[in-house]
């Protein structure tokens, strides 16, 4: 490690690093606007100035960037030498100039990184009189804020939007002191990161626009460690809340996992959470249909009622809730009456998955680490749409070539522009084999699209040129066409020469056998790829506990279909539903059948769901962002999130509810289960897979240098007004037996675990910026410890999942179209389909036609066509799309609005009935 | 000693004594000199407020304006420190000679906004926030605030 001087005083900094890093890492605040941990440095603000001096003589000095110069050994600065600080102060004036009398109304204030840094460089008075420029505010749609007057040219926004994130219309305009951040014309951004630009802008030009309509500063938000729960990937966020609202989600910094970024479905899909329709109470169904509020008490003892011994019950969790929810409904009902209620071909390819990856011998990357990568396949997957974050990740794995390259130059890999302009647009390899054309494809080296099955096959090709020794794959290859034959040799040599290859799929292709071909393609390149090299196979999953779930599940419990069947023979009377809308997972006839068949049903839910609306008792509870609960991720990493507020009225967590019918009924046990840890340790003691989720946080008792750690920051306002309308007597503030957390601004947020910080500030440092100050240096990981923990680790016995039955070519049938899942970040995922802001970006339910299909059905982009899928008449609006293979039809899956559709369906167009030109509208 | 100063004691309430414009009593909120809601709720009088007794949820008007959707301040704890008038980046709130607010249930003294507003601009007569910053509103477009540039042509590459 080298030692470098500051101020006379010697540090010793981490070898590579850039000045500006090193001494945010040793505690001095050095100003900076441009550089980010993520993002390198470009030196675009000259805002980090400090005097380097040549050895211990030079007294002048010379002013350098902090963010440009490398560290050296013997390397002397001074922060306050010669004019170094008065520089930065000139440069804060500068840019100041132009800047707008806008703190009051302005959404960034209060956590804003120019703030912090006017007030840290001493900048107080404004001496210039002349006249500011001003800009045109652009709609940049219903996600982001625009007010370009507050810009201080930093270029973090662009350098984010397209050189990170791959964005296409974001750009740097005009010149010198007008230049403009925005789009060619008003519109939408089109990047599924967007929403990123609130935090990493370190203005108020883009700021949460959700939030700004109903707005509350940083310091008056109360906010707990919590999890996404968009989908899979358990990325870690930090929700706020103030007056009882879900008021904004922002990205909680985790190394192996989100980083600092996370994705549109993420940080704006959580306002379900104040969704009006939302029960307060616990409802009972009147013979008229409606539903009389109930007191939680009677409900329980209602329910006592329905499920005394002697009565049949049984109850279905659900992918979308914590294991905790899941766990205490199985030992309720016992586990032969109960089902996880994912769908049933569903729960068989994710079992597939959760068995090759605990089996395998392959493992599976945490998110960080697919970034490593230096050859990619993605094999029968949408990630943009079905993992988002992951495909940002995947967007920085194409990069591995332009920093090899830096790296053999010598060139530090923080000097962004100096590694991009030296690699130009090479990338490194990533091929996509899907069933349409997917966001990726702008860096992919070669992309082809086929139906699931022929993906397998091809699939199969691959891992047979990779080691001919796979079974089942013998003349693969040769089913191919010569174009077909020669991309399957490009892309197994490719995956053979890569030290780091990466294997993506999912459940996304609803297919087993790709399922099965991905993974014998990043075995096969375990043992024959190249020498040393470090294989890795990601799977996609479809919600935020389906992997858990599944970890949960024992032999005795049932399907969906199994009691279904048990409900038809008459064998159910009481059926509790926990969090689960039915009619996603099955044809609409079957669950009406279910639910009629059922005398007592029993639903818990947190929004309001058809299969809610047909329970007997409906029991309000508690969202992701009101209770606690663990989760594990499609990468095995079991993580617990917390609850930010407290439901309001009579909602409660779900576990809750059911720890209180189980202790009224006397079940053995639940007389035990009196605080969440307990709970949590109950699970982990009876599933030997998950059995390290206790890890996954600190316990309830946990103390922060003998403190609990609070949810609130110390300068939260109004505690003395906010419920005075209702009592001038303030309550004592709720108390939080459950968690190391508090319910209030007493207590220490510093070196804790990184699974319990509720937020980030810092004397001084307002902004999320602050977030250096609870790293371990500048840029790397938390102080206190990654949170989660990793659950899955290859047991390589061999013994992957059960073979798979090969595919079989798909051929084109006359007059019938496969219908092929499509998924869209917007839309596709139940909770998130409730907030307002997503709403306003989600499609209709559509159909995607080659032209040439278009043409033969005469139909065009925009028309009306009622399909018939599992006897239900959907009504879909077409799209023309080129890479849709032949034979086949892309439908969206889970749009509000679009019916279930069962696996491998195949519908006949031509007798569909076209409603010509309604573009849809009658849908 | 004190024989012989004169008396500062007066037979209140009979006689009021006199207080100074300036005097820390009843909070009030106040209109700008067109006679539009000052306050833009920026939430800095109640973080200021030492006994956290003011809370307000801010909200967009459809001219673009920011303003709070309620206001309130618990009169029992405050303690007419006058720390938010200080705050206050818009003259909106202010501290009036007013100290007779008594009651003999506390939760009277609660205030709404309703009970806060008055018509006129208080203490500061011409201070008017959305003419010196630079948010577009209704009737102000940008380019129009107090020492603005029309808004540039991005264009134009001309110096
Ligand atoms: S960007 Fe920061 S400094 Fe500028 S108006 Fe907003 S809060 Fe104030
Ligand atoms: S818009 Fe924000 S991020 Fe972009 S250059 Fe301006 S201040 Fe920097
Ligand atoms: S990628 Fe998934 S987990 Fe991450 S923010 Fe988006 S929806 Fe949430
Ligand atoms: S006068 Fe002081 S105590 Fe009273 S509301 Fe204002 S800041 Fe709070
Ligand atoms: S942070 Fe160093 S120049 Fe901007």
């Amino acid at each position: 490690m080298p030692t470098i001087y500051i101020d006379d005083e010697a540090y010793q900094v981490p070898e590579g690093d850039n000045v500006l890093q090193a001494c945010l890492s040793a505690g001095i605040d050095l100003p900076y606007f441009c550089w980010h941990p993520e993002m390198g440095s470009v030196g675009a603000c000259r805002q980090c100035a400090l005097v380097q001096y040549r050895d211990a003589e030079d007294t002048r000095g010379r002013i350098v960037m902090g963010c440009m110069t490398p560290v050296a050994d013997g390397a002397r600065f001074s922060m306050s030498g010669g004019s170094a600080g008065e520089f930065r102060e000139n440069v804060i004036e500068s840019l100041m100039l132009n800047h707008p009398h806008d703190c009051p109304v302005c959404g960034e204030g209060g956590e804003c990184h120019l703030q912090d840094m006017t007030v840290m460089v001493g900048h107080r008075n404004r001496r210039y009189r002349g006249k500011k420029n001003t800009h045109r505010n652009q709609d940049l749609g219903p996600l982001i804020n625009h007010e370009m007057n507050r810009c201080i040219t930093c270029y973090r926004c662009t350098r984010f939007y397209n050189d990170y994130a791959g964005g296409k219309d974001l750009s740097a305009q005009a010149s010198h002191d007008h230049t403009y951040f925005g789009r060619q014309e008003d519109g939408t951004l089109e990047s599924e990161f967007a929403g990123n630009l609130v935090e990493v802008c370190p203005t108020g030009v883009f700021t949460d626009k959700p939030l700004v309509n109903e707005y509350t500063r940083k310091w008056d938000m109360q906010s707990a460690p919590s999890v996404c729960v968009g989908c899979a990937l358990g990325c870690n966020t930090l929700p706020g809340e103030r007056y009882g609202k879900l008021k904004r989600i922002h990205n909680r910094f985790n190394d192996e996992v989100n980083g600092y970024f996370l994705c549109d479905r993420g940080r704006y899909g959580g306002s379900f959470v104040n969704d009006e329709q939302r029960a307060l109470f616990p409802g009972l169904r009147q013979s008229n249909s409606t539903y009389n509020a109930i007191e939680s008490i009677k409900a329980i003892q209602t329910l006592v009622d329905w499920c005394v011994p002697g009565n049949k019950l049984a109850a279905i969790g659900s992918p979308r809730t914590s294991l905790e929810s899941n766990y205490l409904l199985q030992r309720l009902v016992g586990e032969e009456n109960f089902s996880n209620g994912i769908a049933v071909h569903e729960a068989a390819l994710i079992e597939q998955i959760s068995g090759i990856l605990q089996n395998g011998s392959v493992a599976t990357p945490s998110m960080r680490k697919t970034e490593s990568a230096d050859v990619v396949l993605v094999l029968g997957e949408d990630v943009t749409n079905t993992a988002p974050r992951l495909a940002l990740a995947l967007r920085q794995s194409v990069r591995n070539l332009a920093k090899e390259m830096a790296s053999d130059m010598k060139i530090p890999l923080w000097q962004d522009e100096a590694v991009r302009v030296l690699a130009q647009d090479q990338l490194s390899p990533m091929y996509i084999v899907a069933m349409s054309d997917t966001p990726l494809d702008d860096i992919a080296a070669q992309t082809l699209t086929l139906c699931p099955n022929d993906i397998a096959r091809m699939g199969l090709a691959i891992a047979a040129q990779i080691d001919s020794s796979v079974p089942g794959t013998e003349g693969m290859l040769e089913g191919f066409d010569t174009e077909t034959q020669k991309l399957i040799t490009q892309i197994s040599d490719s995956l053979k020469g890569a030290k780091s290859p990466l294997v993506v799929s999912g459940t996304g292709s609803q297919n087993a056998a790709v399922i099965e071909a991905a993974s014998l393609i990043a075995s096969a390149l375990q043992t024959n790829g190249a020498d040393g090299n470090d294989s890795m196979l990601s799977y996609c999953l479809p919600e935020a506990n389906s992997l858990g779930v599944t970890l949960m599940r024992n032999e005795a419990q049932i399907s969906l279909d199994d009691i279904c069947q048990r409900a038809a023979e008459g064998n159910i009377e009481t059926l509790i539903v926990a969090e689960n809308d039915l009619y996603r997972r099955a044809a609409k006839e079957q669950i009406d059948t279910l639910l009629s068949k059922v005398k007592n049903l029993v639903v818990l839910d947190a929004i309001g769901t058809p299969t809610l609306s047909q329970s007997a008792l409906a029991l309000p509870a508690a969202t992701f962002a009101e209770t606690e609960g663990t989760l594990v991720s499609s990468e095995g990493r079991a993580q617990r999130h917390y609850p930010a507020f407290l439901p309001a009225e009579q909602r409660d967590s779900t576990w809750h509810w059911i720890t209180q019918l189980g202790q009224a009924l006397a079940l053995p046990g639940f007389d035990e289960l009196d605080h969440f840890d307990q709970i949590t340790a109950a699970c982990a003691a009876e599933f030997p897979a998950l059995q390290q989720i206790c890890e996954a946080s600190p316990l309830a008792d946990f103390r922060n240098k003998g403190l609990k750690i609070p949810r609130q920051t110390h300068r939260y306002s109004g505690r003395t007004a906010m419920r005075a309308d209702i009592s001038v007597h303030e309550p004592k503030q709720p108390q939080d037996d459950d968690t190391p957390l508090s319910f209030s601004m007493e207590g220490s947020n510093g070196s804790q675990p990184g699974a319990l910080l509720p937020f980030v500030w810092s004397p001084g440092w307002n902004s999320n910026q602050s977030l250096h100050k609870f790293q371990s240096e500048a840029g790397g990981a938390l102080a206190g410890g990654t949170a989660g923990v990793r659950v899955l680790d290859p047991a390589n016995t061999g013994s992957t999942s059960k073979k798979t039955n090969l595919p079989v070519e798909s051929k084109a049938k006359k007059d019938q179209w496969q219908l092929l899942p499509l998924y869209r970040i917007f839309g596709s995922e139940e909770l998130s389909a409730h907030s307002p802001a997503i709403q306003e970006l989600t499609k209709k339910p559509f159909i995607q036609l080659t032209p040439e299909d278009a043409t033969k059905l005469k139909l065009s982009a925009g028309d009306g066509l009622t399909v018939n899928i599992a006897n239900q008449d959907c009504v879909l609006e077409v799209q023309v799309n080129t890479t849709i293979p032949r034979g086949c039809a892309g439908y969206s899956v889970g749009l509000p609005g679009a019916c279930w559709l069962p696996p491998a369906t195949s519908v006949n167009l031509g007798k569909a009935e076209i409603r010509a030109n309604s573009r849809g509208d009658d849908v | 000693m004190h024989t012989f100063t004169r008396a500062e004691t007066v037979e209140y309430p009979e006689q009021q004594p006199y207080l100074a414009p300036r005097y820390r009593g009843r909070i009030v909120l106040t209109q700008d000199p067109d006679g539009d809601e000052r306050c833009v709720a920026c939430n800095l009088c109640a973080a200021a407020c030492p006994p956290d007794c003011i809370a307000l949820q801010q909200g967009t008007r459809d001219d673009g304006r920011w303003y709070p959707e309620f206001f309130r301040i618990n009169f029992s704890r405050c303690i007419m420190c006058g720390l938010c008038e200080e705050a206050c980046p818009t003259n909106a709130i202010q501290l009036i000679p007013d100290f007779e607010m008594c009651e003999y249930d506390r939760q009277n003294m609660v205030y709404e906004k309703e009970h806060l507003m008055i018509d006129g601009p208080g203490k500061y007569h011409d201070y008017n926030f959305y003419r010196v910053a630079g948010m577009q509103i209704e009737g102000k477009d940008k380019g129009e605030a107090l020492n603005e540039n029309p808004p540039v042509d991005t264009k134009s590459l001309l110096p």
